[in-house]
């Protein structure tokens, strides 16, 4: 895909909507990029060691990516460095010619389930600090998100702690795929930060801790492997729902980033009949588990649905609620979506604004 | 209707057992000296743990609590429900499970030839499921070999949780098979637990294990989809088993479109996911979702296709309804009907051969 970057004809129209952008991934230009963040004491651990991880490749996963560095190929900066690293070119690509009001930057870097539980302490702070001073303290369109090292909830709740009254970050960041299914008590610590700092999580789709993605083995390809690892949200959302997590913290919010959403409304139902049937062994969940989602999940609308029909997208959101819904372009990652052309259904003016930012704005805040 | 549809067809029917016990008599001396000298017996599948509401409704249960095993039990309660007068039954026997392909295969096969000898002779209104150790296929191909020629059993079981993804190219020796002979691949729910059943790891509640079946199921048909078993094998039908339809229409969407963009991988799947699976592949209606109101089930009927895609399925004795109504009211008279009488026997062409 191609993008002008010639100023946008329509963007000086009144009636233009800005946009909120709930999934931005930002890099480092290289590793010392972030390690420069970490104690000398981690910083040589880094170059003698580097990260550990729960896959056969050092350097990434064992399923070749749809392109490089997941990228869009328009999108490796001029001037050098990965896809996402450059601030100068993201403003330029993506932040103005789209009208991005503000964008949440969801860290997928780095690698938080790392084997050695205190350098994960120590890169989780080093990402934070790192996205403080190059990116939300230069660029005030762009919030962080407070990477934790959530297989250690109790450095989690630390972290969380530490940097929760800096408006610059707008949510916690997990992926679904911990050590245990998330759901269990072993995570509540950061459950429990989150609604006492009245921040909501982002789950992002994917991570690696090392099980695999179906419950049948490896997939062989990514075509498989892409769409089972949007798969995994929906097996955390059952863990968080039946091991009673909201019904322990009403509040919490929690923003389900790159699962796609079409699958939420037979999620909701098929909870709700195992619920039925295995109530005696659900004391804690109080209502039908679709209650939960339509109280305490929203959902990110990339990669967007595409129905066979136009009219079944309509019913689809209908089920969902217009209101669970936040925008997002994946920016620079190859299934990037683009507010002006994702959604190729009519919507009224106040379910595209709804969409589009006032979700997102309610979700996480936002003045 | 043509006259060969006029007996409905009761697609999902249990035999709940899981020892050893009833298969003794069909094992060499060697076997039987193991399995008594090792104390080989309950091979009950964490799966399926008998006890569990969903495992048995607490009306058919017997008196110490254990799930129904008796033949007079499925005549009353399956065959004697109006409009059907076959039950196609299947037993999720443990063996399965067994590392040991040798024990494995012994196990499946007597307990093919108990379900053949003491349920398909006993009583001949029902018809079987081939019960396979998949971890060998060539030597679960060669027990679908050996039991073809008894057309009483019209598929081959294999379960949603597998030792790997079904689509995976060492496993085509038994769909060759069974397409040679015109059996269905029948797709259970459970799994033997080679792997964590959820992909987040174990689950701490039956609940969320049950719930995980039905992406269990939507990974196995993505596997069978991506590998091209399908190219390979045109004639070859899938039969997905209890673990409902709701999520039919949300994973063919995206399977377009990861094929839409993702399909320079797999040059041999040449046409849409959903075009490939709405050809091969068929769905037991139990469990229905718990519906807000009837216009979600009408509508998520229509989006699956539900005329030719459902078969009808009781599940008995697992509990998945409460009284005599074993498909909701709302559904359509004549979707009902094809679910019953049409759609098995398109399904399963073994069933037309018995009849004949």
């Amino acid at each position: 895909m191609t993008v002008s970057l010639a100023p946008n004809p329509v963007s000086s129209s009144k009636q233009r909507d800005t946009v909120i952008d709930v999934d931005i991934h930002a890099m480092p230009r290289c590793p010392t990029d972030l390690t420069k963040y970490m104690a000398k004491r981690w910083q040589q651990h880094m170059q003698e060691y580097g990260q550990s991880n729960r896959q056969a490749y050092v350097g990434g996963t064992v399923y070749p990516k749809a392109a490089p560095e997941l990228a869009r190929r328009d999108s490796w900066p001029p001037n050098g460095g990965l896809p996402g690293s450059d601030l100068d070119f993201m403003r330029l690509q993506h932040l103005n010619p789209n009208d991005i009001e503000i964008g949440v930057l969801q860290m997928v870097y780095p690698n938080i389930q790392e084997r050695n539980s205190d350098l994960a302490i120590a890169l989780c702070s080093a990402a934070n600090d790192w996205q403080l001073a190059e990116w939300t303290d230069l660029e005030p369109r762009l919030k962080g998100s407070i990477v934790v090292p959530s297989n250690d909830p109790i450095a989690s709740k630390e972290e969380i702690s530490k940097r929760a009254g800096n408006r610059a970050f707008a949510q916690i960041m997990m992926t679904p795929r911990t050590f245990e299914p998330i759901g269990g008590k072993r995570y509540w610590p950061i459950f429990e930060a989150a609604a006492e700092h009245d921040l909501p999580i982002g789950m992002h789709a994917g991570g690696a801790n090392g099980l695999p993605v179906t419950a049948s083995g490896w997939p062989s390809f990514y075509i498989e492997e892409h769409q089972c690892q949007a798969m995994v949200p929906q097996a955390a959302l059952m863990s968080m729902i039946f091991n009673g997590v909201f019904e322990q913290f009403p509040t919490l919010r929690l923003l389900v980033v790159e699962a796609g959403f079409g699958f939420v409304p037979s999620l909701g139902w098929r909870m709700d009949k195992v619920w039925e049937t295995n109530r005696s062994e659900l004391p804690n969940v109080k209502l039908p588990p679709s209650e939960y989602l339509r109280r305490n999940v929203w959902f990110s609308t990339q990669p967007i649905e595409e129905t066979k029909e136009r009219a079944e997208l309509i019913e689809l959101v209908s089920w969902i609620g217009w209101d669970r819904l936040l925008f997002a372009s994946d920016y620079p990652h190859w299934d990037f979506d683009d507010p002006r052309y994702a959604f190729k259904i009519p919507m009224t003016s106040l379910q595209k604004r709804a969409v589009l930012s006032e979700n997102a704005r309610s979700v996480y805040r936002f003045k | 209707m043509d006259a060969s549809f006029s007996a409905g067809v009761d697609c999902d029917v249990h035999i709940p057992e899981s020892t050893t016990r009833p298969l003794v008599k069909y094992l060499n001396q060697h076997w039987r000296d193991e399995v008594a000298t090792r104390g080989i017996n309950n091979m009950e599948l964490a799966s399926f743990p008998s006890r569990v509401a969903f495992c048995a409704r607490s009306d058919w249960r017997r008196a110490d609590g254990a799930p129904p095993a008796e033949l007079s039990v499925l005549q009353n309660k399956v065959l004697g429900r109006p409009g059907v007068g076959h039950a196609i039954v299947s037993c999720l026997h443990g063996c399965q499970a067994l590392f040991s392909e040798d024990l494995g295969s012994v196990l499946a096969h007597a307990t093919n030839e108990w379900i053949a000898r003491e349920w398909l002779d006993a009583e001949p209104r029902l018809r079987g499921s081939i019960l396979v150790h998949a971890l060998n296929p060539d030597r679960a191909a060669s027990e679908i070999e050996h039991r073809a020629s008894d057309v009483r059993f019209v598929q081959v079981l294999l379960m949603a949780g597998s030792h790997q993804l079904l689509g995976n190219r060492t496993m085509w020796p038994i769909y060759a098979a069974a397409e040679r002979h015109d059996l269905v691949i029948a797709i259970h729910a459970g799994s033997i637990n080679h792997h964590a059943p959820t992909p987040l790891g174990w689950p701490a509640t039956f609940a969320e294990e049950y719930a995980n079946q039905a992406l269990s199921c939507q990974q196995q048909a993505l596997s069978m989809i991506c590998e091209g078993v399908f190219s390979q094998f045109p004639r070859l039908k899938v039969v997905l088993m209890e673990s409902g339809f709701g999520w039919v229409p949300s994973f063919l969407w995206r399977a377009d479109k990861e094929w839409r963009s993702l399909r320079a991988e797999v040059p041999w799947v040449k046409e849409r996911p959903s075009d490939i699976f709405r050809r091969h592949v068929r769905i037991t209606c139990q469990p229905f979702d718990r519906y807000p109101s009837a216009n979600e089930l009408l509508r998520t009927l229509e989006l699956i296709g539900a005329d030719d895609m459902l078969l009808f399925s009781s599940d008995f004795p697992h509990w998945q309804f409460d009284g005599d109504e074993v498909i909701p009211r709302c559904v359509p008279p004549h979707i009902v009907q094809k679910m019953k009488c049409e759609n098995p026997y398109r399904t399963y062409p073994r069933l037309a051969k018995v009849a004949a």
